[in-house]
């Protein structure tokens, strides 16, 4: 019967293509899946292949001719009775067309034998001696095409024949449940905006390509919570800003981090990254996504200095009037689920760090002291970090450096 | 799922043998036999035609060039005539385009983005040219690219002037566009940029704009098989 060959679908915005060149001639014996002819425009070339054996009938268009997308440049009579079956069955064959075509063009060997990267892998994954196959290619080269057969005469004497497929018969239909009315199951489409897209695709990078662990340690945060009950209302005359816990939790952060230099490091293939500068991200919560923008030299700064720059920062954030230069080049992050009320969390890295802190929430707590129960400001910190870049040792060690920091303020001076 | 490719820094090769290994790649990779891959090479002297190319757009005499030793090939990518030579970092990705969109235009304005983003990378603001595949730099061309895409699989690729003796390019009409004027990141620097350097900056970007990790493989004597 006869077959159209057409113009493929080659890209949305892409309408027509020019036939560069004909591979086959009116006349020609075709494979499934050969080539028939080169289509392309502006500085592509796409091979178009037969969708079926046959002959090729009629060509409708010649070189240099302009075509739509979908309309026909040529004419098939197919062997087939039926017209292609979709390709998921069996694996393509080596297309005859393109092999003639490196052969031709090769440039003779210099006498060395040998095996192509595809003959290596594929002589690898089937355990196959290249040793024992005598190449036809080239220069007694082993090609792909020694291969295979050798593969085929292999597995036929060593499985029994496998039982001629027969055509699979339909399933039966299955009951179908009574079809409930659209109205009753309502979904409300929300897009992906660009900003949700690049999360969520820096978050499941992250979590592909570090091995996460959270490990958790409690804090009494009382001397702190006291401290600064004491000094806010003054701070806030004198810098304008409100004062957080957040630039405690940073600088308890660097003062750790430069004893743990593992945390505040990024992993290549074959080398660890030590920062020996400090840009703390600190998390800020937007209607949109989270995004973590970065006080640089974060070591330079005092507390009033960093409670200006986190204040800065999460105002920009809020306002949208962040750089990209802030989101950037960051070598350790902090993010503050407690804000809202989280008792414990178990933050994603913000790759390619080592490692976050999450802070959670600070709530009055009843705790042993001196076998006696006292209420005291308890706090868990959480610490998500690179198994691949940090021991879990090191990781428990970090924490609870900070946790005694954030317990006795006063470290903080020196 | 990450998607893998693999990069190799070949050297410099001449073109034949790397049109041999690309298309056995590429066939392989049709059949998934091996991962998406990234060659980079410099080649020797050699002047190649596209399917669109005009003979005519080749200035110099064959047989002279065939005495300088500059081959001629003519071959199965699109786009029209043009030179690769030392100095000139040519990068072949062999990717399965079913899995980076399916959308040809949309391939060949990622290769655009990767090469104006190592541009950007040396300090050099690389620009499109609506209707003109390439990168230019003030009217200027310094990046070709002409791909082959067949059963989704590309070929074929991007050559980038780093620092090519321009000259060169005297002997034919580049992509059949008279008057154009070719350059290059050396010219543009006024200083000596290595090729292997730029071939990691564009892996790096590669990896970005196709969302891809890029893995470096050390042994281009065996993908070329000298075994």
């Amino acid at each position: 019967m006869e077959v159209k060959i057409v113009v493929p679908h080659m890209g949305e915005s892409i309408v027509e293509g020019t036939i560069l060149k004909w591979l086959k001639r009116p006349g020609d014996r075709v494979e499934r899946d050969e080539s028939v002819v080169e289509i392309g425009s502006d500085k592509i070339d796409v091979e178009v292949p037969a969708p079926a054996r046959g002959t090729l009938k009629e060509i409708l268009a010649q070189e240099g001719a302009t075509v739509a997308v979908g309309k026909a440049v040529a004419l098939l009579e197919t062997e087939d009775a039926a017209p292609a079956r979709p390709k998921t069955e069996a694996p393509p064959e080596p297309v005859a067309a393109e092999e003639g075509e490196a052969k031709q063009e090769e440039t003779p060997t210099k006498g060395r034998r040998r095996i192509t990267p595809v003959v290596a892998k594929l002589a690898e994954r089937h355990g196959v001696d290249l040793d024992q196959i005598e190449g036809t290619g080239l220069g007694g080269r082993v090609t792909k095409k020694d291969v295979l057969p050798y593969l085929e005469g292999r597995r036929s004497t060593q499985e029994a024949p496998e039982p001629k497929r027969k055509e699979e018969a339909l399933p039966t239909p299955t009951p179908r449940r009574a079809a409930v009315p659209l109205e009753e199951e309502p979904v409300e489409v929300i897009p992906v905006t660009a900003m949700r897209k690049a999360i969520a695709e820096h978050l499941v990078r992250s979590k592909q390509t570090a091995p996460h662990v959270t490990t958790v340690a409690e804090v009494d945060m009382t001397r702190l919570v006291n401290f600064r009950e004491k000094h806010k209302a003054e701070f806030e005359r004198q810098e304008g800003i409100s004062l957080t816990y957040m630039p405690f939790f940073v600088m308890a952060c660097i003062r750790t981090l430069k004893e743990f230099p593992f945390l505040n490091a990024s992993m290549e293939e074959e080398r660890i990254l030590l920062k020996r500068y400090y840009h703390i991200g600190v998390a800020v919560a937007l209607e949109e996504g989270l995004v973590v923008p970065v006080i640089r030299h974060a070591d330079r700064l005092d507390i009033r200095g960093l409670a200006h720059a986190i204040h800065d920062l999460a105002e920009r954030a809020r306002t949208k009037k962040l750089a990209s230069d802030d989101l950037k080049g960051g070598t350790f992050s902090i993010t503050n689920p407690g804000a809202l009320g989280a008792v414990l969390s178990t933050p994603i890295i913000n790759y390619p760090q080592a490692a976050i802190l999450g802070v959670e929430a600070i709530r009055k707590t009843p705790v042993v002291r001196d076998d006696q129960i006292a209420i005291r400001h308890m706090m868990y910190l959480c610490l998500s970090y690179d198994h691949r870049i940090v021991d879990g040792a090191t990781a428990v060690q970090f924490n609870q450096r900070v946790r005694r920091i954030l317990e006795n303020p006063l470290e903080l001076i020196l | 799922m990450i998607r893998e490719c693999e990069a190799y820094w070949l050297g410099r090769v001449g073109y034949g043998e790397v049109l041999a290994l690309q298309r056995e790649w590429a066939s392989a990779r049709t059949q998934g036999l091996v991962e998406d891959c990234l060659l980079f090479v410099e080649h020797p002297p050699v002047i190649t035609l596209g399917r669109g190319a005009k003979w005519r757009h080749l200035l110099a005499d064959e047989d002279l060039l065939r005495a300088q030793g500059i081959e001629v090939w003519e071959i199965e990518r699109g786009g029209d005539i043009t030179f690769h030579g030392p100095g000139q970092l040519v990068g072949y990705p062999i990717l399965d385009l079913t899995r980076h969109g399916k959308d040809l235009h949309r391939y060949m304005r990622r290769l655009e983005e990767v090469l104006i983003r190592t541009l950007h990378r040396y300090g050099i603001r690389g620009e499109r040219s609506a209707g003109q595949t390439g990168v230019w730099v003030h009217g200027a061309k310094i990046a070709s690219i002409g791909v082959h895409v067949s059963r989704w699989v590309s070929r074929h690729g991007l050559a980038l002037n780093v620092s090519p003796d321009l000259s060169a390019f005297d002997l034919i009409v580049p992509c059949g566009l008279s008057g154009i004027r070719m350059t290059s990141m050396a010219a543009l620097l006024k200083r000596q940029v290595p090729v292997q350097a730029v071939a990691e900056a564009v892996a790096e970007q590669f990896a970005l704009v196709f969302d891809c990790a890029v893995q470096w493989r050390n042994s281009p004597e065996a993908v070329l098989s000298l075994s």
